[in-house]
């Protein structure tokens, strides 16, 4: 078999011939950097809790904070080498959202706040809203629907 | 100018290659070839507000050069031949649109300094004295248009290659005694079904292979014919694929061949990946080094294949394959 022969024996060989991403050391650095991001988030869940807020406040402030931060470094071109050691470490939490919707903003200012900024801003967090809200919606439904017992989620 | 066998033209009076110039980023300048451009700029803005104004600001400074250098004063330039990567060519449009030089825009992805190269060439033996050719390329804003924003958290594919911020220019004459371009060997559209934007060079190497089998067949040259036989921008795994399939076809260009996206880069430290790659990394790469080194007589005779993967980013969403290019010039002294 010569690899010209066809184009599956060229995408085959040329399979053969492209180096695969270091996987293990991916997910290493993607499950420690990723704890680590958890870790800050219950630890500042837990300074909320001590001064005495209810469960669901201590959750958004949570929220906030670590979106503030991870907007901040992308600002500072801080994220993108965080991201590009831990990948999924850092773009799976709440941190990898605010920089999909941070980045594109900063690259499209060049073209104005209202169709730049504005209307380029979802372009990467698009499709994860779409269908992030669309499942939501379903998963809703199926509860209202089947729920005959009355139990209550969470 | 004659036809040999089907792609090849051949000069009677071989234009020359009077001056080139080249402007390169801060990524390249801390690259091997640093010391062989002509300017390494600090940040990759150089002081404009947009990366599509700092690259058109790159090849306006890069063809200025370019004629400053030669000493022919710009009125007796007589054509530009200009291209780059950007939606409508942008960059060269509206960076050369003060030059006031008939200006004949060009694309050709990635192997548009050669296609420049080229037509520039059958221009000087057919009708004009001296013809300027320049191309462009620039990562931010290639980033911007093919991928995503520079400040996005994601990680780059082993197979990926980087984009080279610089121009290369060059003006080519009918008469002197600089290298000569003897040959030059257009290519065909060669897709092969690769559709993984992130392994140009795999996309690509089918058609730099149909070209330089084309062109020793057209010369009736061989590989040993030359003392270098360089590639555009195919990186390491693009490379590689073509010494194998070259010699798969019998040609060994082992021990002559190298590509300008492996050179300028130094993988290791700077995390390139693959290589360089864009209408800058042959452009600079050949005004920079190679042009040096035929002028010094180091070197006396290239074969210069520029490749070019002719797609956009709705194609790759569509789920196309990559058509690919190649044009190979001959650099004698």
């Amino acid at each position: 078999m010569k690899p010209l022969d066809s184009k599956k024996d060229y995408q085959d060989y040329v399979d053969k011939k492209s180096p695969n991403s270091p996987i293990l050391k991916n997910c290493f650095n993607a499950f420690w950097v990723g704890g680590l991001i958890c870790t800050i988030g219950q630890v500042i869940m837990n300074i909320a809790k001590s001064r005495g807020l209810s469960q669901d406040i201590c959750g958004t402030i949570v929220s906030i904070i670590l979106i503030a931060i991870s907007a901040f470094l992308t600002g500072l071109n801080i994220f993108n080498k965080i991201g590009k050691f831990a990948g999924a470490g850092s773009l799976i939490p709440i941190t990898g959202f605010a920089n999909s919707i941070v980045s594109p903003s900063m690259e499209y200012k060049s073209e104005g706040y209202v169709m730049g900024v504005g209307g380029k801003m979802f372009t990467v967090a698009g499709p994860v809203l779409v269908f992030g809200i669309s499942t939501s919606i379903i998963v809703g439904l199926i509860y209202l629907i089947f729920n005959t017992q009355n139990i209550t989620l969470v | 100018m004659q036809k040999l066998g089907k792609q090849t033209i051949k000069f009677d009076n071989p234009p020359v290659i009077t001056e080139v110039a080249s402007i390169v980023g801060p990524k390249e300048a801390n690259g091997p070839l640093a010391k062989y451009f002509d300017q390494c700029l600090e940040d990759e803005f150089w002081g404009e507000k947009t990366w599509e104004k700092s690259e058109s600001k790159i090849i306006k400074e890069t063809v200025n050069m370019a004629i400053n250098k030669s000493g022919i004063p710009s009125n007796d330039i007589e054509y530009c031949f200009a291209g780059d990567l950007l939606n409508q060519c942008i960059s060269s449009s509206f960076g050369l649109r003060e030059l006031n030089v008939p200006f004949i825009g060009i694309f050709g992805a990635c192997s548009t300094f050669v296609e420049g190269l080229s037509l520039g060439a059958i221009f000087i033996e057919s009708c004009a004295k001296h013809v300027l050719c320049a191309a462009s390329s620039h990562f931010c804003s290639a980033e911007k248009q093919f991928r995503f924003p520079l400040e996005l958290g994601n990680q780059r594919p082993q197979t990926s290659q980087w984009t080279v911020t610089g121009s290369g220019a060059a003006v080519l004459s009918q008469n002197g005694d600089g290298p000569f371009i003897t040959h030059i060997t257009f290519g065909k559209i060669v897709d092969m079904g690769i559709k993984d934007a992130n392994n140009m060079g795999a996309a690509m190497a089918p058609a730099a292979l149909d070209t330089l089998i084309c062109h020793f067949k057209d010369t009736g040259r061989s590989p040993s014919y030359y003392d270098a036989i360089i590639t555009g921008d195919l990186g390491y795994i693009g490379k590689e694929i073509l010494t194998e399939l070259a010699l798969d076809k019998g040609y060994n260009i082992k021990s002559n061949y190298n590509d300008c996206g492996v050179m300028i880069f130094d993988k290791e430290k700077q995390d390139t990946h693959s290589g360089g790659s864009g209408c800058g990394c042959c452009a600079t790469v050949f005004s920079g080094y190679f042009f040096k080194q035929l002028n010094e007589k180091k070197i006396k005779r290239i074969l210069l294949i520029a490749t070019g993967a002719l797609m956009n980013s709705t194609s790759s969403q569509q789920g196309e394959s990559i058509p690919s290019i190649a044009h190979a010039i001959s650099i004698e002294m």
